[in-house]
């Protein structure tokens, strides 16, 4: 039944976004999915929503870019796959989304405002898994079968489960870290993180080996897999050199390490005893070489 | 009749940045990322659109990397062929200005 547009205001990352359509069954779709995740604070930005009953889910290549082609930064943003197509101004943080009540459509459209959002305030999404534990946000990423899942699966019951699949990372002015938040953006856990966040103490990539072991890695390393493993989609160089910057920044402040476990919960053991000021320098990783192995974000 | 030059630029669709000797280039166009060696990074920072890719190779890389002449010119085409198809640099067999939009060459 439709009527008088609806609004729910979603807070992902503590950007408070309201989305509202005048589909009622689709707003108790998007109350659902996000329900640890609806506000009542002041909405920063507006995402209005048209359904319409074509456009099923789309394999096909995201592409986000901005409308002209001049070097106008205040240009409307376009996303845009086959199964949506949305424009927000950033100008006035409003935006219009055409698609089907698909919901994995909405959390496409939620991570790509999100991403932008991110960019200009030097934070990003991950593909990583991440969890608190005794305070302090642990990070795990790695492509699709590394063990994102799997580590979420061993951790002991009193880790508080960020997400399974896409982390959240803002910078922290307070201590000059970053800190990791909550995300609904579920993963083959097909679970809704909480809501909540905690400074980042360490990223790890993951690796499955015969062993539970932590490895340094170069600066260089660190950010090539750091590049590799963030969900970027806008065409644009400015915000590419602006993420270029902050995952620089990130690898300057944040312990990035090469965590090869066994899966057994001994390697949640390792992970909570983890400290950067007391740890060998064995096995640091000095990779050189020329890679032509494109990844698309 | 004289020899045909290969002159390359760096697109103006990418960024790129430097650490420990590795060049790390994102072309914004697709979102795809690369990094390069000490050698590929030679050649990429000296993409100017106007030196051709001979006189880098026997002017920068040979002397920098001790490499024989003819195996570094095969590797060094080879690679701005790979990079020139991911649209990271531009090909052309007239000078160019550096740093060109990518469809501009096209």
């Amino acid at each position: 039944m439709t009527g008088t547009p609806n609004v729910a205001c979603v807070e992902i990352g503590g950007i408070p976004i309201a989305l509202s359509t005048s589909d009622d069954g689709f707003l108790d779709l998007l109350r659902q999915r996000y329900g640890g995740f609806l506000s009542s604070s002041r909405p920063e930005f507006e995402l209005e929503f048209d359904l319409t009953s074509s456009a099923p889910v789309s394999a096909d290549d995201v592409r986000v870019y901005r409308e002209t082609n001049n070097t106008n930064t205040d240009d409307e943003w376009i996303f845009e796959r086959g199964d949506f197509r949305a424009h927000w101004d950033p100008r006035t943080g409003r935006g219009r989304v055409r698609q089907n009540s698909n919901p994995y459509s909405l959390d496409s459209v939620l991570r790509i405002l999100h991403s932008l959002i991110l960019a200009e305030r030097g934070g990003f999404l991950l593909h990583a898994a991440s969890a608190i534990c005794d305070g302090r946000a642990f990070l795990f990423a790695g492509v699709s079968g590394a063990g994102k899942t799997t580590m979420t699966r061993l951790a002991p019951s009193e880790i508080t489960l960020l997400t399974d699949e896409i982390s959240y990372l803002r910078p922290s002015p307070k201590d000059g870290g970053y800190s990791a938040f909550g995300t609904p953006f579920a993963g083959e856990l097909a679970k809704s993180g909480e809501n909540c966040a905690a400074p980042v103490s360490a990223l790890f990539f993951l690796e499955q080996g015969p062993e539970n072991r932590i490895q340094e890695l170069s600066s260089a390393g660190a950010v090539r897999r750091l590049m590799r493993n963030i969900l970027f989609f806008a065409e644009d160089r400015v915000l590419v050199e602006k993420l270029f910057a902050t995952a620089y920044d990130f690898v300057d402040t944040v312990p990035v390490r090469r965590l090869t476990f066994y899966p057994d919960t001994g390697v949640w053991d390792l992970v909570r005893k983890f400290d950067p000021n007391f740890e060998g320098n064995s096995g640091r990783d000095f990779e050189r070489h020329f890679e032509g192995v494109p990844e698309h974000a | 009749m004289p020899e045909s030059c290969t002159y390359i630029a760096r697109s103006s669709a990418i960024a790129a940045r430097a650490l420990a000797g590795e060049m790390m280039v994102m072309n914004s166009a697709d979102s795809t990322f690369f990094t390069l060696n000490e050698v590929a990074t030679a050649i990429f920072q000296a993409a100017d659109g106007h030196t051709p890719l001979r006189e880098i190779v026997r002017d920068r890389i040979c002397p920098q990397f001790d490499v024989d002449p003819e195996q570094a010119q095969t590797d060094a085409e080879q690679f701005v062929a790979e990079l020139s198809g991911h649209g990271i640099l531009l090909v052309s067999n007239e000078p160019l200005s550096a740093e060109t939009n990518r469809e501009t060459s096209r």
